[in-house]
């Protein structure tokens, strides 16, 4: 395989026991199969990455004129929701991932982590509390209780300054969420049980990808696929003394 | 809201099939896994069940007395701690949560034995 992401829905939560008999809470993600649509090259594009879609059923006649010729160009069936995502690196002799191929959650079968992107549930017109984590009036006392107070001085700057918070719309942004630990992978299903929330509602699109920045390996933690090289080089470098 | 297919599907799948059917007012011993270094071996949790929670996350709590002080356990169905399950003997209750036993002890802490149908074959038993 060698794209580092695949498209997916969130299914819900549930809880999973491991071996010791520890519960852990863990978020269902319904994960591809997905499509490959179309490959961006430097030539062409500047930069190098796939566009894959989530194979769901769409009715042919609900997709417009451009995305019906740009599917069939891959020769794939019209896709609802696609996303970007990056090329892995290609070993040599191993085949590169072409447009029309097909991507299933078996990507994930030697990762341990995950990242996931998604979009966070709508919370309306918010208030600063609720938005930005005001610490809010005092109770009584004759106050207001969810009013976030001054917001600057007066005849100096007579302006407010930018980026000052305040309420107004909150949520419907996208979030990732990094490192959640793989707790199950079902290629049946397609589905992967990730450790953790995850944004968004139920049944929303999230992508996810194999994780940037995995936890590194710590003392003790012998299962740690990365290793910190940092720590390596100065294990070297005392052993030579 | 009714569960989505496929979150049945997985709970049936990590739902544990082994365990007898217990209610409210039973007594039963829970035997537990305890891992010791290397090694593990199994601890009975003797006493009644004062509580039952349904659901692909269901539980149930265990109620005994341990040198005069109340103890009490909840044991998640599917948890994989739990090895084996024996049913003692049931009483006749009139409720299914039981915490009015908190505050009893002794001889008004007694109830009426009752020889309770099990519901399911006894195959799950063994």
């Amino acid at each position: 395989m060698s794209v580092v992401g695949i498209l997916g829905k969130k299914i819900g939560m549930t809880q999973v026991f491991d071996d010791a008999g520890l519960v852990h809470p863990v978020t269902v993600l319904k994960v591809g199969p997905c499509v490959i649509t179309q490959l961006k090259t430097m030539q062409t594009d500047g930069y190098e990455a796939a566009q894959i879609g989530l194979v769901e059923f769409v009715k042919a006649s609900k997709v417009n004129k451009a995305m019906t010729g740009h599917f069939a160009k891959s020769d794939v069936p019209p896709v609802r929701e696609i996303r970007e995502v990056e090329l892995e690196y290609v070993a040599e002799g191993q085949e590169a991932a072409k447009a029309g191929d097909r991507i299933t959650v078996e990507i994930f079968n030697e990762s341990r982590f995950v990242d996931v992107i998604g979009n966070s549930k709508g919370r309306g017109f918010a208030g600063v509390i609720r938005r930005h984590g005001f610490g809010g009036g005092p109770k009584s006392h004759g106050h207001m209780f969810q009013v976030q107070g001054s917001i600057g001085a007066s005849s100096f700057p007579s302006r407010v300054f930018p980026g000052q918070r305040m309420p107004g719309h909150m949520g419907t942004n996208q979030v990732t969420v990094r490192n959640l630990r793989i707790r199950g992978i079902d290629a049946e299903d397609n589905l992967l049980l990730v450790e953790g929330a995850v944004p968004g509602a139920r049944d929303g699109y999230v992508l996810v990808s194999k994780a940037k920045t995995p936890p590194r390996e710590r003392r003790g933690f012998a299962g740690a696929a990365t290793k910190d090289a940092l720590k390596a080089s100065k294990k070297a470098s005392a052993k030579k003394k | 809201m009714s569960i989505h297919p496929i979150m049945q599907k997985l709970a049936e799948k990590f739902q544990r099939t082994d365990l007898p059917d217990f209610a409210p007012g039973d007594t039963i011993r829970v035997q537990v896994k305890i891992k010791e270094g290397d090694k593990e071996r199994l601890q009975a949790f003797e006493g009644m069940v004062i509580a039952t929670r349904k659901g692909p996350q269901g539980s149930f709590t265990v109620r005994k007395m341990s040198f005069g002080q109340g103890v009490e356990r909840i044991f998640p169905y599917n948890s994989k701690v739990v090895d084996k399950i024996e049913k003692v003997r049931s009483y006749q209750v009139r409720r299914s949560k039981l915490f009015y036993l908190r505050g009893l002890r002794g001889k008004a802490a007694r109830l009426r034995e009752v020889e309770r149908k099990i519901e399911r074959p006894a195959a799950a038993k063994a």
